[in-house]
């Protein structure tokens, strides 16, 4: 057993696992046209490869990877691209997105280059992270950071444990579960190969109790590796946010604006670890996902293998409809706690995508006043005191929420969990958060119109004192060779 | 549309607002019981013009009174307020410490939240201030079925202002010892009402002050149930019997012994329903600590050194006036940063 350290805050919710906790995984039938964006992941956005008519392969390279964090994206399966433009994302913006829409032909052939790889944990930790990245593989706990970029963080930082995020504290979800429970053995293998990229000699992988039988199965699966420990966690909410549950683990904080790499730890999610395992062991670039499909407003709850790019529809027609007509349901990507709102079914499934929740739309509860509870001090993991940073926030004072700590405050939710006065804190919390990044970026333009500016004028400046230099000399020497003709 | 997060627990104002009055309860009861008819009158009209006197305001701000009534807000406030008047004060009292508490002490701040002192405790300091003699003119219990027990009629007098007959009235065992200290009596030889008494509440007081035993019981079950912590009660409760300890170790002869102090006025209602008051205590830890640890000293300081018997009322209010001070420097400390507010430093 390994101890245990307490975190502060936290709530309990009902978890709400049962819906899906039974489904085992399903593989869904093939949709009619899949929406791939070429933005899945957090950095710059891939670029495409393939062109409007072009055939494809399953598994093929259809955009690449810009820049150094960014995750390239590959054909889900095989069929002809049918355009590559805007599409709705898989956020509640509804923005649109470049995405490649692809008619499959229902071969699912897969690309020649696909091939099993013979003995990975014998390639070399650059090498390791290098199939990983080419395999478009990204945090898929829904965080969505390519994941080679992590495996890499051993280049500049002391690292000595691989956390495996089973947590999955988010009510209603159950993919990762599912996955531990019925890929024991291929999630496990994927978690050896990580912890060897990252050259770390301790491998601690995190289940909460509401788990048991996932405990069991990744225990079993990893029992002759002594470095590779289960641990069993409380059921907790948000213990799956990466910092708290390393400091659950190691009884340290990560120090603010860091990362845990700062003391040491590198933490993946269960799905990532299959995705690598499939990616290193098979070849397979990551090009589908399991997904949970619950909550009290879908007819059949599930846990679906799906392919990158499926419209949402899709998946609740598999899952029997939803019990009530489309405009009385919430559809949220993603948990209850910290999931997004979808205004539409023809959004896509995307690499982050963990859950697609279906609840009855309810009634927003009307703002009441703050009776100063402290019930959202209490539950605060960050130690913050959520009523006065909205508080400075309804007053338009956005700098001293950022005194209070607003740039610490993860969105968790907790705080709204347990407000008796139905205020919206964390609604006003990324409100000011996006306010103020909107600020820094129209700061930053202005200081890089002034520097462009500024730079064109010093161009213009020397070009004038090379021309009036130049006058100077050829008068110079018109003078001298008059004086020699003279 | 609305946004994360879907789940909420299953709070709100009014539930809130239920559980202290379920948790008052039981010593409201044993009060009423106790106080006869007079204090009867005296709870349900103090209560009612809290209600009053909030519909009152609503309409003058101009906001929708329905919504704000139902939070029981303005119930609770005249509810506590009852609870430290003396059962058979005149009905007038009731009324003026009501409106004082909704007006002055609520809506002059900006209604529900807004204000800085309890206003509970507002009305109550006003009304003794103002009338001195009213405020500190106690009954023994004269519980229903027992022979003490007035009439109806005789009890609607008293509630009309009709002077209580002098066979009546009893000083509380905190008026008692300020007295008899004052006249040079050591403490040690005063005969008061015996421990069961102020347990049970078979003493004289305020209406629903007198049984320790019940209040604790209830402050136990808001603990319990989460609405408040035990911090400031613990903190004021511990502060003030250690205090209390040392001065009664120090000289035995002038100074009450602590037990006297927990189990008699105001302090136990105040530690765990008064001071506790969410809107007008500090909303962290450490700050809750450092305001019921200053609400027990100045309670001492005033009952041993000032002209009042008790001191929970002013104690709470002038520790309310540091709550923004409070929570301005102890706050707790952010994830990942000192106390500074620096980020941790990543050596290990
Ligand atoms: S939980 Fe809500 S009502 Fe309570 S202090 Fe926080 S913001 Fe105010
Ligand atoms: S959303 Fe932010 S403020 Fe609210 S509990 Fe989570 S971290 Fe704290």
């Amino acid at each position: 057993m390994i101890k245990l350290f307490n975190i502060r805050g936290g709530i309990h919710p009902d978890d709400h696992k049962r819906f899906s906790a039974q489904q085992a995984i399903e593989s869904l039938p093939m949709p009619l046209l899949l929406h791939v964006p070429l933005q899945q992941h957090i950095g710059a956005i891939a670029e495409p490869l393939v062109q409007r008519g072009d055939q494809v392969k399953k598994g093929q390279l259809i955009a690449r990877h810009q820049g150094m964090v960014s995750a390239p994206v590959h054909a889900p399966t095989s069929g002809r691209i049918m355009g590559i433009g805007g599409y709705p994302a898989n956020h509640s913006s509804g923005l649109l997105v470049r995405t490649i829409t692809l008619k499959p032909d229902d071969e699912d052939t897969w690309a020649d280059n696909i091939q099993p790889i013979d003995d990975p944990l014998a390639l070399s930790p650059e090498d390791i992270a290098s199939k990983v990245a080419q395999a478009g593989i990204v945090g898929m706990g829904g965080a969505t950071f390519p994941a080679a970029v992590k495996l890499n963080l051993h280049k500049r930082y002391d690292l000595h444990t691989l956390v495996i995020n089973g947590a999955e504290c988010e009510p209603y979800l159950t993919c990762d579960d599912r996955l531990m429970q019925e890929h024991a053995e291929a999630v496990v293998d994927g978690v050896l190969l990580m912890a060897k990229a990252l050259k770390v000699e301790k491998i601690l992988f995190a289940i909460e109790n509401n788990k048991p039988q996932a405990q069991k199965s990744i225990a079993e699966a990893a029992h002759s590796h002594a470095h590779f420990k289960v641990v069993a966690l409380p059921t907790r909410y948000p213990l799956g946010s990466e910092k708290h549950l390393v400091q659950m683990l190691m009884g340290k904080e990560t120090p603010a604006r860091g990362l845990t790499a700062d003391i040491g730890a590198v933490v993946h999610n269960v799905s990532t670890a299959y995705a690598v395992h499939e990616a290193l062991r098979e070849g397979k670039p990551l090009i589908s996902r399991v997904v949970t499909v619950t909550g009290p407003a879908i007819k059949e709850a599930r846990n679906l293998r799906v392919l990158i790019g499926t419209p949402v529809s899709h998946l609740i027609q598999f899952c029997g409809g939803l019990t009530k007509k489309e405009d009385a349901v919430q559809l949220i990507s993603g948990g209850p706690m910290m999931g997004q709102p979808l205004s539409s079914t023809q959004v896509p499934i995307v690499k982050g995508s963990n859950g697609l929740l279906v609840l009855n739309q309810q009634p927003q509860k009307a703002e009441q006043a703050c009776i100063r509870c402290a019930s959202c001090v209490r539950a605060c993991p960050c130690g913050l005191t959520p009523l006065e940073m909205a508080a400075h926030i309804r007053r338009g004072s956005l700098d001293n929420s950022v005194k209070l700590g607003l740039l610490d405050c993860i969105s968790c939710g907790s705080c709204a969990y347990v407000c008796p006065a139905n205020i919206p804190l964390v609604q006003y919390f990324n409100y000011a958060k996006g306010e103020l990044a909107s600020r820094q970026r129209v700061q930053h333009k202005q200081q890089e119109t002034k520097r462009l500016a500024e730079a064109r004028t010093a161009r213009i400046e020397a070009l004038k004192k090379a021309r009036q230099e130049k006058m100077l000399q050829r008068k110079k020497e018109m003078q001298q060779q008059k004086q020699a003709s003279e | 549309m609305i946004a994360a997060p879907y789940l909420h627990e299953n709070a709100s104002i009014s539930r809130t607002m239920g559980l202290v009055m379920l948790a008052l309860f039981p010593a409201t009861v044993l009060g009423l019981y106790q106080f006869g008819w007079p204090a009867i009158l005296l709870f349900t009209t103090t209560v009612l013009a809290a209600i009053v006197a909030e519909y009152f305001c609503l309409k003058v701000a101009g906001k929708i009174a329905k919504p704000f009534l139902l939070d029981g807000s303005a119930i609770l406030t005249g509810w506590l307020l009852a609870m430290t008047l003396p059962p058979w004060a005149p009905w007038w009292i009731g009324i003026l410490g009501a409106f004082l508490a909704i007006v002055v002490g609520k809506h002059v701040f900006g209604g529900l939240g807004q204000n800085l002192f309890n206003p509970a405790m507002v009305a109550r300091v006003a009304l003794l201030i103002s009338f001195p003699f009213e405020m500190t003119l106690f009954t023994q219990p004269n519980p229903f079925f027992s022979v003490y027990n007035l009439s109806f009629n005789d009890s609607l007098d008293i509630f009309l202002g009709y002077p209580i007959p002098d066979a009546f009235t009893s000083a509380t065992v905190l008026d008692f010892y300020k007295a008899e200290l004052s006249q040079g009596i050591s403490a040690l030889q005063i005969k008061t009402d015996s421990l069961t008494q102020l347990l049970w509440g078979n003493t004289s007081g305020s209406l629903g002050e007198t049984s320790a035993l019940l209040i604790v019981l209830g402050g136990l079950f808001l603990i319990y149930k989460r609405v408040i912590t035990w911090h400031i009660p613990v903190a004021m409760l511990g502060t003030l019997t250690l205090l209390a300890s040392v001065l009664f170790w120090f000289d035995p002869n002038s100074y009450m012994s602590p037990v006297t102090h927990l189990l008699s006025g105001a302090v136990l209602l105040g530690a765990f329903f008064i001071a506790t008051d969410l809107v007008t205590s500090p909303v962290s830890t450490r700050g809750q600590l450092i305001f019921g640890a200053g609400c027990g000293l100045l309670v001492l300081v005033i009952r041993t050194f000032g002209n009042y018997p008790e001191g929970v009322a002013f104690a709470v209010l002038l520790m309310n006036g540091f709550t923004p001070l409070i929570d301005h420097y102890f706050k707790p400390r952010i994830y990942g940063r000192d106390r500074k507010g620096q980020p941790l430093s990543n050596e290990p």
